[in-house]
């Protein structure tokens, strides 16, 4: 297998190295024009980052280059020859995979079997599982991440391993070009490193590498070449050397955001405490003691498992407390369910908006009222007025406050979230992983309304993968590791201090807990962890 | 090498062990036996019809359709058999081919309704059902034919203990594991019922494997018509509806640990279902227990049963989203499922470590 991607195919002779070339791509839905003239090339090996804004077209181009959707226009060339895929197998089987943004995995069947789906090996006319799960595991060991288990179910798996098993499907079709959507939306830092990993083994091959995300500084750590779209057009394609950030942002909104991370809205004072925590904890999280005051932004870090969703989620109720005590404007509070902790004030906007914020199939106008009908049955006449005015000050796009919010972009669907807390006026709103996989404008958007928020006195935690958005927004950082707080830094922090505090190694920890940097032992970590561990030193 | 986990499957062989022992016990106090040879031989022929029938439907429940045709399937075979056979050992052979092949027909009919014009299949064949009902009711008022003795004896014979209908029930459900863990039709039927557009991206034909299990689900329950018939001797137009094979057979399947949903499950969780519902039925006979009861008795073994699957239930995929507003069909669905394993998997994520077997429970709910 290895051995045929070094040696490969020939070079195209017409230029150097290009692997991939796309030349005048058009394409409509509806009449409504998605991709207008788009010129794209991918050399061997090479990293080559695509980057817009929601809506700018990246999926549509990845899915034309897939096979999945025709150009209406243009041709595409892969490998010197021009190709035109009918189905995303095609694609595959010529060697240029996508890895879609969604999981394109079966979570009941085993690692191999979602590798080879479709084209399972056969002997005498049956499927060979034998021979499926040692090619499987080959793929695995190639990529120096032997510890996934050909013949576990892909649904015990976490979402890096899940990713690792997208690349490795990528890989078994002999891929000379790979893209990848978002592939780091759900991961964090320490998984990306290990994808990291795997796109430079990748790329060493001489596999090229379309890397799609919202991520800067991903894309200016992995890629060589960066192309930026733009409302369907191409704006430029440059050496990632030739580009800075301010730049790159400034080429995919076409204007320069005055400041990714708005500065604290003038006149915003911190008052009283108005959430206390006091050695809370519950069969996840233990010990925690933090207090929120009005007009305070406070940033939980920590990497994946480290119990920062459970520590959000046991403020709000979702898995509440079992030990400790939480005071609310300092009346003492204990919080068996959601209910209770929305009737005090409190707001969770949630990691998993499609899963846990939104009700898809509902419009826009059911799901802002969905709390509000839910807990306030009785202001329900009054809040309806105000959604509206919510909405637009949110600056929500959509066809009206019936449609549907499934179509809405995933901006869009988290300014309905947004707006579903706004319109029960909470006091105290935690944030978990508000931006994750929005475009700028609706991260920028979020920003805002938390500074917002806090002039109004109002008091916001907010827990987030995404280091610079920590750095960038809190007042004061938190970091959790093991289910435990065990530093707080404060605003400006760097990110090796965080990450330091976050990975338990000691160096440049600023903890304000003694012992904070102490290893752990015993503690009961959190199902998910132990094979990412293992992964980031694999 | 494999992390051990605890399979569906082996939860209903455990409930099954636990069946069987209250069984035993309570058929003791009455001063019967239950493991004696007579009394095993009425449990397993008591599994032969609902275990082919069931076979068939874990097939099209695995793919993600239903068949509550099933019962008028069974109807007609035994009906078709019995007048083609009309009394005449020499018409056994071309009998048993041509109520076959009409079943199968009948299946390919609820395939391509379920495929191609894309009813679901719970209406696709609740109509052909009432379509096949219909022509019972019109063409047939009471039995008709004649089952001649040589086939009589296959609903009459056994192997020791053992009736030869087993059997070949049994030999029918290696075949069927055979074609669901070894063939690609088989891995693909799994894919298209666990999400069809992942197959379809994956170069899989989606509708083939659905066809073939609802195929095959039709041959199944034809296969239930004619053990029938050997046994009653006659055509019977009402037969299948009296045994009530649709919903009993989707109760088993779902007993067993498949999900109703679709893309996982398996044959042997069917059996032990079948099973489980043949000894509590074996045990209330022997008991002679109110013939009502005996319906109260299933119903809160089929909740309990599931009940516990989910108490177990996880579903550790999480979904992952982002900026996509275009999202297709297939992946709606399943976002659509997700809020429900996510509260699922949240719920029992400590205790997650082997656990597995879980949304037979939300399947249950459908």
């Amino acid at each position: 297998m290895t051995d045929t991607m070094l040696t490969g195919t020939p070079v195209p002779s017409d230029g150097p190295d290009v692997v991939l070339r796309a030349r005048g791509i058009s394409k409509s839905f509806f009449g409504v024009s998605v991709l207008s003239d788009i010129d794209f090339d991918v050399r061997r090996g090479e990293v080559h980052g695509l980057v817009g804004e929601n809506g700018a077209g990246k999926s549509t181009l990845m899915k034309v280059l897939a096979g999945v959707h025709h150009p209406d226009a243009g041709t595409v060339e892969f490998e010197g020859q021009t190709v035109s895929f009918g189905h995303p197998r095609q694609a595959m089987d010529a060697g240029l995979v996508t890895v879609f943004q969604e999981f394109n995995l079966l979570p009941e069947r085993t690692v191999a079997q979602n590798v080879y789906l479709g084209r399972e090996p056969r002997r005498a006319g049956f499927v060979d599982k034998k021979g499926m799960e040692r090619r499987t595991r080959e793929l695995l060991e190639s990529l120096g991440v032997a510890f996934i288990d050909p013949g576990a179910r892909v649904g015990s798996l976490t979402v890096a391993e899940q990713q690792i098993v997208e690349i490795v499907k990528a890989l078994s079709f002999d891929a000379r070009v790979i893209s990848m959507d978002e592939p780091t939306a759900a991961l964090s830092d320490h998984e990306v490193e290990l994808l990291y990993a795997i796109i430079r083994t990748l790329t060493a091959r001489g596999v090229a590498v379309i890397y799609v995300s919202h991520r800067l500084k991903e894309i200016f750590d992995l890629c060589d070449r960066i192309t930026i779209l733009k409302d369907g057009s191409l704006v430029s394609t440059d050496a990632a050397t030739d580009l800075t950030d301010g730049e790159l942002v400034r080429r995919m909104v076409g204007r320069p955001l005055q400041s990714y991370f708005p500065a604290a809205v003038a006149g915003t004072v911190v008052g009283e405490p108005r959430l206390e925590l006091s050695d809370c904890g519950n069969p996840f999280v233990e010990g925690v003691s933090l207090t929120l005051r009005a007009g305070e932004i406070v940033g939980v870090a920590g990497l994946q498992g480290s119990g920062r969703t459970e520590l959000v989620e046991g403020v709000f109720g979702v898995n509440g407390f079992t030990r400790g005590s939480v005071r609310v404007d300092g009346r003492p509070v204990r919080f068996t369910s959601p209910r209770a902790a929305v009737r005090a004030g409190l707001a969770l906007v949630t990691e998993d908006r499609k899963a846990q914020g939104l009700a898809l199939g509902q419009s826009v106008l059911d799901n802002t009222l969905l709390v509000v009908h839910s807990v306030f049955a009785g202001r329900t006449g009054s809040s309806r007025k105000r959604v509206p005015g919510i909405l637009s000050s949110l600056e929500v796009s959509s066809r009206g406050v019936d449609q549907e919010v499934r179509f809405l972009s995933g901006g869009n669907q988290q300014k309905v979230v947004l707006a579903k807390w706004l319109v029960t006026d909470p006091q105290i709103v935690l944030f978990d992983e508000p931006t994750r996989g929005i475009d700028v404008g609706a991260k920028v958007a979020v920003y805002q309304l938390m500074r917002q928020l806090a002039a109004e006195g109002k008091a916001v935690l907010m827990v987030s993968s995404e280091l610079p958005e920590v750095i960038g927004m809190s007042d004061r950082i938190l970091v959790m590791r093991d289910g435990e707080l065990v530093a707080e830094l404060a605003a400006g922090a760097a990110e090796h201090e965080v990450l330091a505090a976050a990975t338990g190694s000691s160096a440049g920890s600023v903890s304000t807990e003694p012992g904070a940097s102490e290893p752990r032992h015993g503690e009961p970590s959190h199902g998910d962890t132990a094979p990412d561990d293992e992964g980031s030193r694999a | 090498m494999r992390r051990f986990r605890v399979d569906s499957t082996v939860i209903v062989l455990g409930i099954l062990i636990l069946v069987i022992a209250v069984g035993a016990i309570l058929v003791a106090t009455v001063g019967r036996s239950f493991f004696s040879p007579g009394n095993i031989r009425d449990i397993l022929t008591g599994m032969s019809v609902l275990g082919l029938v069931a076979i068939g439907q874990t097939l099209v429940i695995l793919g993600a359709s239903l068949d509550l045709s099933v019962t008028y399937v069974i109807s007609l075979a035994i009906l078709i058999g019995a007048t083609t056979m009309n009394g005449n050992p020499a018409n056994i052979p071309w009998a048993v081919v041509f109520t076959l092949l009409v079943c199968a027909a009948i299946g390919l009919v609820n395939g391509l309704i379920v495929t191609v014009l894309k009813v679901n299949g719970f209406i696709a064949t609740l109509g052909v059902g009432l379509i096949l009902q219909g022509v019972l009711n019109t063409n047939f008022q009471g039995s008709a034919g004649s089952v001649p003795w040589a086939f009589q004896l296959i609903g009459a014979t056994g192997v020791g203990p053992i009736p030869v209908s087993t059997i070949i029930m049994i030999a029918l459900a290696v075949l069927v594991w055979f074609l669901l863990d070894r063939t690609r039709t088989g891995a693909h039927l799994f894919a298209v019922g666990g999400d069809p557009e992942v197959a379809r991206l994956s170069g899989v034909r989606t509708r083939p494997p659905l066809i073939a299990a609802h195929v095959l689900c039709s041959v199944f329950a034809g296969l239930a018509g004619l053990l029938l018939a050997s046994r009653l001797g006659v055509g019977s137009p009402t037969v299948g509806q009296q045994g009530g094979y649709a919903l009993l057979s989707i109760a088993a399947v779902v007993l067993g640990g498949t999900l109703l949903l679709g893309g996982r499950g398996s044959v042997w969780g069917t059996i032990g279902g079948v099973a489980i519902f043949a000894v509590v039925d074996n045990v209330m006979s022997v008991m002679q227990v109110n013939p009502f009861l005996k319906d109260v008795v299933r119903g809160v073994v089929i909740v309990a049963a599931v009940a516990v699957y989910s108490r177990r239930a996880i579903v550790r995929r999480r979904s992952r989203f982002g900026p996509g507003g275009t999202r297709t069909g297939g992946d709606a669905t399943a976002a659509a499922a997700a809020p429900a394993m996510v509260a699922a998997s949240r719920a029992l994520e400590a205790e997650a470590e082997a656990a597995e077997a879980g949304p037979a429970a939300q399947g249950g709910v459908r």
